[in-house]
């Protein structure tokens, strides 16, 4: 297989041993310059979201209370992600860095990282880790510890408040929003939770400065960003690329030669065809409007072998799984779109019955009490407006 | 149902009889028991002060967490979308057939359990599946039966 | 005056506190958003997402009953969008909801059967869900019906019973499509610590949970010349009953009550609060019995404190929960099973009827008594002491069934005997109307003298504080009574079962010194109970309450120990308190459960 030209960096995943000194150097200074540093790096969550880490870190140091939290969320479930898996594995000084910075900025002495069940496999090296790691803390007279929290099969603990339920002994039920978890998040109290890249991201910023962070990237989505691939790609793996990389460059890198549509950020995330793939670009600028999409890191390519009604029916049976099912929108409306296809690819309902499908999808976008249910709509809407005929014959 | 009642008791001192440990605890005994019974859930109960439908509510909405009694071998293939595209419904057929039961059940020797699980996160090497807690990938038919024989026969050899 | 913030409802400017919800400040402007998963009295869920509204420049609809007003809020409650979307969670919640309205036992009486008619649901919704699922009906409980089938997972049902009563027998189990309400592995209600109150019932919004009904055994028994049926009325019936007929919360419907009951064809129409003064009488004298035994006798094996025993939903969670205090619950039965065993015995023989040939119906504002009735403790007089209990609700059920127009009824009286009471009896229907009834009569009895209060009316325990103390000194007493001179009797009154958890917590942990304890199960005590009109709520009970008291203090006879008609079934039947009659009719025993 011949490897394609590819701009890959190498900025999270490069072994860096200075734990101590990048340490050392960031308690030593100021710690409202470590955080406009953060601010200034436009670094933003890349879990999905993208909402500005500095500004979350900031917003949780300003919270009045006893007792504060820094998690980081392992409970990577997203259909075709593997990215934080693959940085726990290689470099999880760099998480557990800045997630000791982070504490120390908002003053919180614990720290947890909330794995998902079935990374379970992985704790035994990074229970090693951490402990180098509370040594290393240790020497400096710092306190901050990490654990590990276990979780135990549910996609929907990905959701941060959903993270804090399960993690306080219950069902991880999303909770309603406000109150966020910069004033109330674990236990209630403020808690800052980033994804497991988005500390990683951190470590390179506290090393080598915002700007040259900022110099990777598009203006609004600077850095780089740990890309999974799969599906049909000679080449699936882990990628470390710019943000505004467009899709026609990607799948000209990635594809088999033979792309026919491209699912960006997982189950939750849009499904581009083919016709549309030098339209769009990648990263978090403009969201969902306009030609940019924002993503988790999952790129999933479909070659013109693949029915798209057959992607599109497994990740709606994902989801009517894995909804925590209290709110209706979400519950419900996943079960009716998932058999309103069915319905309709057998012909037991017309093929008007998509729209009032795409209208359902609608409603969850607007109306669901989470993420999971409002981007449920995501895929189905541009599976169905894109592939129509594959949803009816 | 003694062995149970004492290993609710350690775990709870293990990691305190607070609700917020209601998880740890719950995995502890899904670790040696297998499962999560009726008895051991009201002994959680008992020791977390809890009502016993709440543990119960919240051991369900967890996949891990099994409530029925399982297989020593615990196989979960998954079934999402880049594991779908790699073949898993092969895996699956072979694993039925090697092991003469459905999805779902557990072999008359109680040595394997056989379950459909989502997403595994080895999407870039699928298909994939984890045997008990650790994952195997880029399976084939072939080179699935063999997991399940290799078993077989370590299992005879120490029986 | 803390922080106001303005916004705009419907284009209509508003000012509301700081932390006010947008449903809150909607009524402001007399605009009414629909709900379902929202009730007054429970936390917030925001999950049933029926009350969203449109926030201008948001990308997504808000949902009304959780979000906090922000300054410059521009709220649309009517929008397009909102509508869209609101008829859409509708037709979702009506296609995993097995809408066979026409039998149902809700019908007309259901929140989303309301709105489904509202929002103009039709053929043309969304496929239909119930085929797809494995849903139970759990009828083995005397007192609750629960019909999955007809669940909309609003949780209203688990947030009560876990915050409001702190029971936690029902649960949300699975997630996803199998989602659903639970008691613990899915057992029957009855085989879990359910304690039958029925307050999921009352905040039920489709016919998930129902009262079971005796409606049609009770026809059977009324048509049939054979049977002299009997029927007896609890307090707080008369104060709520007129609600299901369109009337104001609060009215006292007394008169009408006994006039319908006369018209359905019971045979003698009699009154709990007699057997409510009854109760006083023997639960008195064992409280002063017990502060006896232990103050002056100094006998270690007397329980102190004593509680209340009226409450089935309080007896069976103290079962459950505190089993090692059993003997702390007064012996003495509730006025339900007192009537009962009277009724079957003392009342037969008075009015000439074969005991075999009297069914005796009680007309309760309570699911729980279904289930008292039917303990088999409860047969004292030979036979089941009473045989069927109905809610307020199914009464006014069967007085449309049998076409009285209740609120031109002209007012009747009770029979008698059994049929007086005091405004002692009355005030059982309220929390801390059992500690005040008793109070009037105990402080009596020592002292003889009446209680130190106003009117007779001791407000220290009145009032809908969840835990309330007072502390009475007895002062004057009687030679007898002497060594309760100056004694600081202690009382401590709590209702809903949430606060009687709290209670038990501080008694077991040695916080507390009470003699003498009054729990209801229910919030409000009776006067809210699982059986009452629907909705209940914190208003309504109040307004219930202030009518409760109203009818006391317009009562001749305030003091349970003045009532002739108790008077006369002590001289010629019963003899005197704790006697030994008494003690095999209306004294009982507990049994031990299982807390979880």
């Amino acid at each position: 297989m011949q490897q394609k030209k590819l701009k890959r960096l190498d900025l999270i995943f490069k072994d860096e041993n200075d734990v101590a000194d990048i340490l050392q150097k960031t308690y030593s200074r100021p710690i409202e310059k470590v955080i406009n540093d953060l601010i200034a790096s436009g670094l933003t969550g890349r879990g999905g979201a993208g909402f500005p880490t500095g500004l979350k870190w900031k917003l949780t140091a300003e919270a009045e209370s006893d007792e504060k939290f820094v998690i980081c969320n392992a409970d990577e479930g997203e259909p075709g992600t593997f990215k934080d898996r693959e940085i726990l594995t290689r470099v999880p000084y760099k998480v557990l860095t800045g997630m000791a910075v982070c504490g120390k900025f908002i003053g919180a002495k614990q720290g947890f990282i909330y794995l998902r069940g079935e990374y379970k496999f992985l704790i035994p090296q990074l229970t090693v880790e951490i402990e180098k790691f509370h040594k290393i803390l240790d020497e400096m007279g710092c306190s901050f510890r990490v654990e590990i929290f276990k979780g135990s099969g549910a996609y929907i603990c990905g959701e941060e408040s959903a993270l804090f339920e399960s993690m306080e002994g219950k069902r991880g039920e999303p909770r309603n929003k406000p109150p966020f978890p910069t004033t109330y998040g674990y236990k209630g109290k403020p808690t800052v939770i980033n994804n497991v890249e988005t500390l990683a991201h951190t470590y390179s910023i506290f090393k080598y400065g915002p700007d040259k962070f900022r110099d990777l990237g598009v203006q609004n989505s600077p850095g780089s960003k740990v890309f999974s691939v799969s599906g049909d790609t000679p080449i699936p793996g882990i990628y470390e690329l710019e943000f505004g990389m467009s899709l026609h460059k990607f799948v000209d890198d990635f594809g088999d030669g033979d792309s026919k549509a491209v699912q960006v950020g997982g189950a939750a995330g849009f499904c581009v065809p083919r016709k549309k793939f030098d339209k769009i670009t990648i990263g978090y600028k403009g969201k969902l409007s306009g030609n940019s999409l924002p993503t988790g890191g999952s790129m999933m390519i479909f070659n013109s072998s693949r029915s798209m009604y057959n992607v599109l029916h497994n990740y709606l049976d994902f989801f009517v799984e894995e909804s925590c099912g209290q709110c209706t929108p979400c519950r419900v409306g996943t079960q009716q779109l998932l058999l309103g296809i069915e319905a309709v690819k057998k012909g037991e309902k017309p093929s008007s019955y998509l729209d009032k499908l795409l209208k359902l999808a609608e409603t969850m976008r607007l109306t669901a009490k989470c993420g999971l249910g409002q981007s449920v709509a995501n895929s189905f809407e541009s599976i169905v407006e894109n592939f129509r005929e594959e949803m009816i014959y | 149902m003694e062995d149970v009642k004492q290993k609710v008791k350690e775990l709870s001192l293990k990691y305190g009889r607070a609700e917020e440990n209601l998880l740890p605890i719950l995995q502890g005994i899904v670790e040696t028991e297998g499962y999560i019974s009726e008895e051991a859930m009201v002994e959680v109960a008992r020791e977390l002060d809890i009502s016993a439908a709440h543990v119960y509510g919240t051991t369900t909405f967890y996949s891990f967490l099994d409530t029925r009694p399982k297989g020593k071998y615990v196989i979960r293939v998954c079934k999402t979308i880049s594991c779908m595209m790699k073949g898993k419904n092969e895996i699956i057929r072979e694993l039925e057939n090697v092991l003469r039961i459905k999805l779902g059940e557990t072999t008359h020797d109680g040595l394997f359990t056989l379950r459909e699980t989502n997403c595994l996160g080895q999407c870039h090497k699928g298909p994939a599946i984890l045997l008990n807690d650790v994952p195997y990938t880029d399976l084939t038919p072939t080179k699935i039966r063999k997991i399940v024989n290799d078993i077989r026969k370590k299992e005879n050899v120490s029986n | 005056m803390s922080e106001m913030i303005n916004l705009t409802i419907d284009n209509v400017p508003v000012s509301v506190e700081k932390g006010t919800t947008i449903l809150e400040a909607a009524k402001k402007v007399n605009v009414k958003i629909p709900t379902l998963c929202y009730h007054q009295d429970l936390c917030v869920a925001g999950n049933c997402r029926v009350c969203v509204v449109e926030q201008t420049g948001s990308d997504r609809l808000l949902p009304s009953c959780a979000m906090p007003v922000s300054e410059g809020m521009d709220i649309q409650t009517n929008s397009l969008q909102v509508r869209t979307a609101r008829k859409h969670v509708i037709e979702l919640l009506v296609s995993e909801h097995r809408a066979d309205c026409t039998r149902c036992y809700k019908n007309g009486k259901c929140e989303l059967q309301e709105l489904a008619s509202e929002y103009i649901i039709d053929e043309e919704g969304f496929i239909d869900l119930l085929p797809y699922k494995n849903y139970t009906i759990d009828h083995y409980s005397p007192s609750i019906i629960k019909d999955d089938s007809k669940c909309i997972r609003c949780q209203r049902c688990v947030r009560t019973c876990a915050e409001l009563q702190k029971i936690g027998a029902l649960t949300v189990a699975y997630k996803g499509k199998d989602m659903k309400i639970s008691t613990f592995f899915e057992k029957p209600m009855f085989e879990v610590v359910c304690t039958n109150c029925g307050q999921c019932v009352n905040r039920c919004p489709t016919g998930a949970l129902t009262e079971k009904t005796y409606i049609d055994r009770v026809w059977d028994v009324l048509n049939d010349p054979e049977i002299h049926v009997v029927v007896q009325t609890a307090p707080a019936v008369r104060v709520a009953l007129g609600e299901d007929f369109g009337m104001e919360p609060g009215e006292i419907v007394t008169g009408k009550l006994a006039a319908a009951l006369r018209r359905l064809g019971f045979d003698s129409v009699l009154d709990t609060d007699f057997s409510a003064d009854l109760t006083i009488i023997e639960e008195g004298h064992e409280l002063l019995s017990r502060l006896k035994g232990a103050l002056k006798d100094k006998n270690p094996n007397v329980k102190l404190p004593l509680t209340t025993s009226c409450s089935p939903g309080w007896v069976k969670f103290i079962e459950h929960a505190f089993p090692e205090y059993l003997g702390n619950v007064s012996t003495a039965k509730s006025p339900q099973q007192m009537f009962g065993a009277l009724a079957k015995t003392f009342y037969a023989k008075k009015i000439d009827v074969d005991p075999s040939k009297m069914v005796c119906v009680s007309i309760m504002p309570c699911t729980a008594k279904k289930y008292e009735a039917d303990r088999p403790e409860m047969r004292s007089s030979g036979y089941k002491d009473v045989d069927f209990v109905l809610t307020t609700r199914e009464l006014a059920l069967m007085i449309r069934q049998a076409g009285i127009d209740f609120s031109s009824l002209p007012d009747d009286d009770y029979d008698s005997i059994m049929g007086e009471s005091s405004g002692a009896g009355v005030i059982f229907g309220a929390t801390g109307g059992v500690m005040e009834a008793a109070l009037r009569t105990a402080y009596e009895i020592v002292t003889g003298r009446e209680v130190p209060f106003r009117n007779l009316d001791i407000t220290p325990v009145r009032g809908m504080e969840g835990v309330r103390e007072a502390v009475i000194k007895i002062e004057g007493t009687l030679p007898e009574w002497n060594f309760l001179e100056g004694v600081e009797l202690k009382c401590c009154v709590a209702h809903g079962l949430s606060n009687a958890k709290k209670v038990m917590d501080a008694v077991k942990a040695g916080k507390v010194n009470y003699h003498f304890i009054e729990i209801m199960a229910c919030p409000g005590g009776c006067l809210g109970g699982g059986g009452q009109p629907i909705p209940t709520n914190e208003e309504i009970r109040k307004k219930r309450a202030a009518a409760i008291y109203r009818e006391d203090k317009n009562k001749p006879i305030r003091k349970s120990h003045e009532n002739p008609e108790i008077i006369q079934l002590y001289k010629e039947f019963l003899h005197e308190p704790l006697s030994e009659i008494s003690h095999k009719l209306l004294h009982t025993h507990y049994r031990r459960r299982n807390r979880y």
